[in-house]
């Protein structure tokens, strides 16, 4: 087995808990509960192991990790290890108090999510009453506080028509940089993924609305642009490759090389309640299951591209074709192209299911 | 654009210069990514303290390096002022 290079990124999934509900969430269909999530102590030593590794961020996102309270503590352990510490947050749990502690921890950055610009579309997604104006309301503490912060929307058909309004708040809001993201479909977005599916006019609508404001805020307003995938015709580098640069950590301590990888068959998921994240890293099966490109099947062992997209996606291969170690199906030169080009134009009925813990 | 000899610069709020242990290498952390400084930026960087004026910066880095101050003048205008259009750095 071959020296892997160190991570860069730790996404720490401190919760699956939160107060919205929204049907593209990427936390996998089976959350985990309270009672299963690790304790403060536990995360504490992670942050040590991540930054002795040479982890360099830190993305603290959940579900909505201000539900836990100990989250000032792990930013401030995450900061003394001088890791960067970014919160991933739907900002609905902002308030000057929890803001300040945050702030005083040395937290780095903010990406605050946003379900639409329109209240009630915003609603509809994130079924929280109320949460838009929380939203802006956290929006600017954080500004008044001078915390780097970035505005992230998630798009689909229901509010893409609307991203010029996105982009505009974001500059008005004095956001440093914007994420519009098109719905990635894993989780509960992969079970709405008819009702979510952009139109390819309307595709190409939001790239144009994004080259255009990238023209009239230039500097002042960093645009991130993330493509939805079914349009497409080429993979993207999920994760910039299977256990790269990336780790994933659940609630719970689960390890994984991206966040939908507990989908994955017939391996057993490492966690760091019983094994270092350095071994877990370097050694076991499941980081080294599409590691490189030696699992490759063809097309991809042929390709000049197999270093650039590292075959795509192996959750949306496995979700879509039911053979985790297939081409992704996004490629053009996969056989199985058609199941994503059927998808990309299937019909829209139906009623959401929203993101919710499951009655057992 | 230049950078005025007097100005006084200083990371934003959100990026900092940082020396990478595991992988030996200067880096510039920002939001929600990381870029790696060559040795040159890196050893610009260093004196960025958000006290000392460019002049002195300047100063600096051509007696280290024992080479012509419009040379090192010329190199560093560059790198800061594509750093400063990227918010990275503020006069
Ligand atoms: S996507 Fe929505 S439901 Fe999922 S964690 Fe974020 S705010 Fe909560
Ligand atoms: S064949 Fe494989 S490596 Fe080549 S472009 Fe398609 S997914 Fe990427």
């Amino acid at each position: 087995m071959s020296f892997a290079p160190p991570p860069m990124s730790l996404l720490a999934e401190l919760t699956h808990r939160c107060p919205l509900a929204c049907p593209y969430c990427s936390n996998p269909l089976a959350l985990d509960r309270r009672a299963a999530e690790m304790e403060t102590a536990d995360w504490l030593r992670v942050l040590d192991e991540a930054a002795s590794l040479g982890v360099l961020q830190v993305h603290f996102s959940g579900g909505e990790p201000m539900a836990r309270h100990d989250l000032p503590e792990l930013v401030r352990h995450a900061s003394k290890l001088n890791l960067y510490t970014n919160l991933i947050t739907s900002g609905v749990l902002i308030n000057d108090v929890t803001l300040e502690a945050l702030d005083t921890a040395g937290l780095d950055h903010i990406q605050l999510s946003f379900q639409d610009v329109d209240e009630a579309g915003a609603e509809r997604i994130g079924g929280l009453r109320g949460a838009q104006e929380k939203k802006l309301n956290a929006a600017r503490l954080i500004k008044a506080r001078g915390i780097p912060l970035t505005l992230n929307f998630v798009v689909h058909r229901e509010n893409v028509a609307r991203v010029p309004e996105m982009l505009d708040l974001a500059h008005e809001l004095g956001a440093g940089r914007v994420e519009i993201a098109h719905t990635q479909y894993y989780g509960w977005g992969l079970k709405n993924r008819d009702l979510l599916m952009p139109s390819a006019a309307q595709l190409e609508a939001s790239t144009e609305a994004v080259v255009k404001a990238r023209a009239r805020f230039g500097n002042s307003l960093a645009i991130d642009y993330v493509t939805p995938d079914y349009h497409a015709d080429q993979p993207k580098p999920c994760m910039g490759g299977w256990g790269q640069r990336f780790v994933n950590i659940t609630p719970s301590g689960k390890v994984l090389p991206c966040h939908a990888a507990e989908t994955i068959p017939n391996v057993v998921f490492p966690s760091v309640t019983t094994e270092s994240l350095g071994a877990i890293w370097q050694d076991s099966p499941l980081f080294n299951l599409f590691r490189g490109t030696d699992w490759m099947p063809e097309p991809c062992r042929s390709c000049s591209l197999k270093e650039v997209d590292w075959g795509g996606c192996r959750c949306q291969a496995l979700a879509l074709t039911g053979d985790a170690s297939a081409t992704d199906p996004v490629c053009a030169r996969s056989n199985q192209h058609a199941l994503v080009m059927e998808a990309a134009t299937a019909g829209h009925d139906g009623e959401f299911l929203y993101r919710r813990f499951r009655a057992i | 654009m230049s950078v005025s000899e007097d100005s006084i610069l200083k990371f934003t709020r959100g990026h900092r210069l940082q020396h990478d242990r595991v992988r030996d290498v200067w880096l510039i952390q920002a939001p929600e990514k990381a870029f790696i400084a060559d040795p040159i930026a890196a050893a610009i960087l260093q004196l960025v303290d958000g006290a000392r004026p460019l002049s002195v910066l300047i100063d600096t880095l051509a007696e280290t390096y024992q080479a012509p101050r419009e040379t090192i003048a010329g190199d560093v205008q560059t790198l800061l002022t594509s750093l400063i259009e990227q918010k990275v750095l503020s006069a």
